[in-house]
């Protein structure tokens, strides 16, 4: 009985935390913005299927180019496909990819990077010249050589992502594990027995999670980026699956005489990168992060 | 300080020898070879032999690893399968025009970058702050080539001031790439500047915060004269090696810039071979980018350590 309360006490402080922490987020207008156009984005993703007027690859050469109009709201493109379809179906592929790399990132980061920072010596040397290395070569040529080898499917771009964008994570976690490493607390827990999982887990995760956590939110908006920018290059998703990027590059050789198919690709692209980007920025200064002074790499 | 210098240059070339060995046996682990990858369907018979003789693949990996690697050293990097021709002619134009290109943005970016950043952080949440912040956050988030896109729809279709796309060879002449380049440098510096004007305002908060400057503003030190004597020579200083980090980043996103404007550089030259499965120009161009990200991030670090007169006095001691 007493055991079972104090879990569920643990519990609700876990929620009131994370919704504190919300509020925090939400009381500065930058965070507001950013959280409700993030909301927007993934609602929209979730909903969008259902509430496209058209279907996305419906060719027409009746419906070319047509401009804005109560029937086509955002007019059509170069094939008469209309264009507010594809719009709102756009974002679902970059979050569904970006979402999934995220998390492979910050878990392979995270976990090599608090191993690092634990075990020290030699290994960590050597892993962390190897990480100095891979953030050497520039992110484009290495995700563009990856895609041109094994192909463009979600399989093989999720994962890639998260190698690449993970390696940054790598010494964010190496870094906050040093922090706490020398703490009494670590000191203790080893004078006590603990062993080195028990370590990691109990003492050393919840206290850089944070730092991580921060991280990978930051990433969550590169990798978006790097995402599109591989679809507007030609290596991302293959048409006619509707995506942000594509649809630019597609429409960019007319834009002189259709630009609304160019526009609202870029609207709904700046927005969601923007609305995460607040989002990170608020959830760091909530949690007492300051990441200002950091380089993007 | 010699000893710590030579560390350091020791680092960056060890980190370049793994980004060798990365590519190398990236694209050798990787499904296909240099050949079958660039001839696909015609990979057989004579054409497949000449490419094999051509390449030296009939030797083991690791003989072609240190072949390679000592050509590279010797400033040789291989043969183009696409352009026919030594890696080195097809490389020369690209890095000029890259160059061109980089230091105009950088000689643009770096001045403006230091000026907003002061400007915003001694009008720290005043309007100047909030009106550059909210600018600097928009053109630092949004990809280079939807800024690159708006520029060329804004500027060259709408209002028709400049040519939208840079439509000269890569053997370009100097002055005949300046008049072409206006719209890209914009476009690069744009986002450098944003990067940096960030990192230079909350550096120098940081300093106005700290005791020596409240000090300063006590002993009744003229406003500017603090401004320019205390707070920037130390804000400024750590701002150097983030600069460079940035610089090295933005590597990528000038390779996006050059494809949207067709500027015949580098970066267009990484899309080419890559499109025309030109493995031995990709491991080229890996090493030939890695080195400049290395290269800048030494200069930052020696730059540091020669304007940080505590540094400095630290190395001696140790």
């Amino acid at each position: 009985m007493q055991s079972n309360l104090v879990t569920e006490d643990k519990q609700k402080n876990k929620l009131e935390k994370s919704f504190e922490i919300l509020k925090t987020m939400a009381s500065k207008p930058s965070g507001l913005i950013g959280l409700t156009i993030v909301l927007f984005h993934v609602v929209l993703a979730l909903i969008s299927p259902y509430i496209a007027p058209y279907d996305y690859k419906a060719i027409s050469p009746n419906t070319m180019l047509l401009a804005p109009s109560a029937e086509h709201w955002f007019g059509t493109d170069s094939l008469g496909r209309d264009v507010f379809t594809r719009t709102i179906l756009g974002g679902r592929t970059a979050l569904t990819v970006t979402f999934f790399g995220s998390l492979i990132a910050l878990l392979w980061g995270g976990l090599l990077g608090i191993f690092c920072g634990l075990v020290g010596g030699k290994i960590d040397d050597v892993v962390m010249r190897v990480v100095d290395a891979f953030l050497s070569i520039p992110w484009i040529l290495a995700m563009l050589l990856i895609v041109s080898l094994l192909g463009t499917s979600t399989e093989v771009l999720i994962p890639a992502l998260g190698f690449f964008y993970g390696k940054g994570i790598v010494r964010v976690a190496r870094a906050a594990t040093h922090d706490v490493i020398a703490k009494d607390f670590i000191v203790s827990a080893r004078a006590r027995g603990h062993s080195n999982m028990s370590i990691i887990w109990n003492e050393i995760i919840p206290n850089v999670r944070d730092a991580i956590l921060v991280e990978g939110a930051m990433r969550w908006s590169w990798m978006l980026l790097g995402f599109s920018s591989l679809s507007f290059l030609g290596f991302g998703v293959s048409p006619p699956t509707p995506d942000w990027g594509l649809m630019i590059s597609n429409a960019r050789g007319l834009m002189s005489f259709a630009y609304w198919s160019v526009i609202a690709p870029i609207v709904g692209l700046s927005s969601l990168i923007i609305g995460i980007n607040l989002t990170a920025d608020a959830f760091a200064k909530a949690l007492g992060i300051d990441r200002s002074t950091k380089a993007p790499v | 300080m010699l000893l710590l210098i030579l560390k350091r240059i020791g680092l960056g070339l060890i980190t370049l020898f793994i980004v060798s060995l990365i590519t190398f046996v990236g694209v050798e682990v990787l499904p296909g070879d240099a050949c079958t990858t660039y001839l696909e369907r015609e990979a057989y018979g004579a054409a497949l032999d000449a490419c094999i003789k051509r390449l030296g693949l009939d030797v083991p990996a690791y003989e072609r690893y240190l072949d390679w690697a000592s050509n590279v050293m010797r400033g040789d990097f291989g043969y183009s399968l696409s352009g026919e021709m030594p890696i080195n002619e097809v490389l020369g134009p690209r890095v000029k025009n890259s160059l061109v290109l980089a230091s105009v943005s950088i000689l643009i970016g770096i001045p403006l970058a230091i000026v907003l950043g002061i400007i915003t952080a001694l009008w720290r949440d005043k309007l100047p702050d909030i009106m550059i912040s909210t600018i600097t956050i928009f053109s630092m988030t949004i990809p280079e080539f939807i800024s690159a896109t708006l520029l060329i729809l804004i500027v060259a279709i709408w209002l028709g001031w400049l040519p939208g796309i840079v439509i000269i060879p890569s053997d370009a002449t100097f002055y005949e790439l300046l008049s072409n380049i206006i719209l890209p440098v914009v476009a690069i510096s744009m986002i450098m500047t944003a990067h940096m004007a960030r990192m230079v305002r909350s550096s120098v908060i940081q300093v106005m915060a700290s005791d020596y400057v409240q000090m300063a503003i006590l002993k009744g030190v003229p406003y500017w004269k603090m401004v320019f004597r205390h707070v920037l020579p130390n804000a400024l200083l750590p701002a150097i090696n983030v600069v460079a980090l940035t610089i090295a980043w933005l590597l990528g996103g000038v390779v996006v810039t050059e494809v949207v404007f067709n500027y015949p550089g580098l970066g267009r030259l990484v899309i080419e071979s890559i499109s025309n499965r030109d493995l031995p120009v990709v491991q080229a161009l890996a090493i030939i980018l890695a080195s400049i990200y290395v290269g800048i991030n030494l200069i930052a670090d020696l730059m540091t350590l020669m304007l940080n007169p505590r540094l400095k006095s630290l190395q001696i001691r140790k």
